[in-house]
């Protein structure tokens, strides 16, 4: 069983903030999952750069995605690498709706470890960080009760 | 010498040279003494001089961190040994350690270098003891003010700073997609540990059995501690020369035959396509297209075993057998054993014979098609080999032939 994201959150390496990145590490403050989005073409860019790589356009925007995903894989780590999620904690790659190809890496919280499957539902939740005077929130994700 | 953009110009390289310094698990040895002993008996192993020696290439170059993953940079040996060049290349963007060595090629394929030496050094083993490094922890014990940028950015806030996690989850996509199993899996770490049992200079060399493996404790499923491989200390010279060369050599060179760089999906961990290949997937198809021989022809296999599961991905990419079936391929252990049909890993690799990070596949690979491999020798007089070198979205295929 890995942590719930609630009170009490892991120490956790924090990303630092770019004007890229920012709407990503912080969205979790309105409970939204997002993404730079080409605005020309309509690509999820992630990681997030200056361009779009499919039109090469620079009007790129924050885009709120569902939330949702699945399962692509993960592991279910037993070595303290560093100081973290109570051991052992699950990684995985999770798969998002919105475009192909389009995944994250993330922790899987909230499920037994023998109910994990590849291709399970899954939904974001958000894990609250605050770094000076910001507010960063992980997007980590969970079981999907309603799929 | 006219260029033919149909020639193969890596055929225009040989390897003339090999040489190793001392391999310990903490030798608590200057790391430059270690790369210096490595040149220099590479450079012996030739029949050349310091004099003769016009270029350098390395991997990764001299970056401080983390602790003992570079022991020299080309400065250091230059000046060390005094050497006059006219060509040299270090750096960590490349298609995987033996990038260097394919650069080396192209340098002497050119004209701009007749022997190049070419360097790798590691001093892991003794930065993760005296020195206190911890395996992959950035900023310290405690992380302290760093923030995570640059590709960390995506891995490090969820706990996931080390290539085991990445990879095991490659590993466990691979078990999903095609069934592959850990006893499967764990044919690689046995047979690099039988090999290494008759490599003095291995690490671990007692006997290791199945219920070793499979008892032995997990790090990030479905990889165990077996599946990784062994920080170590020691370094690993190669000489590269212009085919030209081979009368003035001491021994009949290895002949370049064909390499492999490709690198067609996205350069990341988890954004790459099709996560159970990796990008040894493109450098190995690569490599077929630029020679007559085939998977078939090939006598032995040194593939990178950094962790376990990136073997199987080279033994698919090399096409050694179909994709996805890596774990029927290696099942008991028969073909890949240095009597088997495709020797695999025959120093032990990695995981057992040390880290030395890439150039050990190599440096084994020349060895054995010399014939110089003592009581681990390959049997029947091999004459074509492989040496494949990296994870993840980092890849480099050597194909080399030896022609009586």
């Amino acid at each position: 069983m890995t942590e719930p994201a609630s009170d009490a959150p892991p120490f956790r390496i924090l990303p630092r903030l770019t004007d890229l990145n920012r709407a990503f590490w912080t969205g979790g403050a309105e409970g939204e999952l997002r993404f730079l989005r080409c605005n020309g073409c309509g690509y999820y860019n992630h990681p997030p750069t200056p361009i779009c790589p499919i039109c090469h356009g620079k009007d790129l925007a924050p885009h709120t995605v569902s939330g949702k995903a699945t399962l692509h894989t993960y592991t279910v780590n037993h070595q303290p690498w560093m100081p973290g999620p109570e051991l052992p904690y699950v990684v995985a790659i999770v798969k998002l709706p919105e475009q192909e190809g389009l995944r994250l890496t993330t922790n899987l919280v909230g499920a037994e470890l023998d109910e994990i499957e590849i291709g399970m539902p899954l939904r974001v939740v958000f894990e609250r960080h605050d770094d000076g005077d910001d507010a960063i929130y992980l997007p980590l994700f969970e079981p999907d009760p309603d799929r | 010498m006219s260029t033919d953009a149909n020639e193969i110009i890596e055929r225009r390289a040989v390897i003339s040279g090999a040489g190793q310094s001392d391999v310990g698990r903490r030798l608590y040895r200057d790391p430059l003494e270690l790369t210096l002993d490595a040149c220099l008996a590479a450079i012996d192993d030739a029949g050349l001089t310091t004099a003769e020696i016009d270029g350098i290439a390395t991997y990764p170059g001299p970056i401080a961190t983390p602790p003992g993953f570079s022991g020299a940079g080309i400065v250091d040996v230059q000046d060390a040994l005094r050497l006059e060049i006219g060509w040299w290349t270090g750096g960590i963007e490349l298609p995987g350690q033996l990038g260097s060595v394919i650069n080396a090629c192209l340098a002497v394929a050119s004209g701009l270098a007749t022997h190049v030496l070419c360097f790798r050094s590691v001093w892991e083993g003794s930065a993760q003891g005296k020195e206190g490094r911890s395996a992959v922890m950035p900023g310290g014990s405690s992380g302290g003010a760093f923030r995570a940028s640059g590709f960390m950015e995506w891995t490090l806030p969820f706990a996931a700073p080390s290539a085991a996690i990445w990879i095991a989850m490659m590993a466990e996509r691979h078990f999903h997609e095609y069934g592959t199993t850990r006893e499967q899996l764990a044919q690689i770490a046995l047979n690099a540990r039988k090999n290494a049992g008759v490599n003095p200079k291995a690490i671990y060399r007692d006997p290791m059995t199945m219920d070793d493996y499979l008892g032995i404790r997990m790090i990030s499923s479905p990889l165990c501690l077996y599946d990784c491989d062994i920080p170590c200390d020691g370094a690993t010279a190669l000489i590269v020369s212009r085919a030209e060369t081979a009368p003035d050599l001491r021994k009949t060179p290895i002949q370049v035959e064909a390499v492999g760089t490709a690198l067609r999906g996205r350069p990341s961990w988890d954004q790459f396509d099709d996560l159970t290949t990796m990008a040894c997937r493109d450098a190995g198809a690569q490599l077929w297209t630029r020679t007559d021989l085939t998977p078939r022809d090939v006598e032995l296999a040194e593939m990178y075993d950094g962790f376990s599961f990136i073997t199987m991905a080279w033994i698919e990419a090399m096409g050694f057998c179909g994709k996805g079936e890596s774990g029927p391929f290696v099942e008991g252990g028969q073909r890949i054993a240095r009597d088997g049909e495709l020797p695999l890993n025959t120093h032990g690799g990695q995981l057992s014979a040390g880290r030395l990070h890439g150039y050990g596949f190599l440096h084994e690979a020349c060895v054995q098609l010399w014939g110089e491999a003592g009581e681990r020798q390959v049997p029947g007089d091999p004459e074509v080999g492989v040496a494949c070198a990296g994870g993840g979205p980092l890849a480099g295929a050597l194909l080399l032939t030896r022609r009586r």
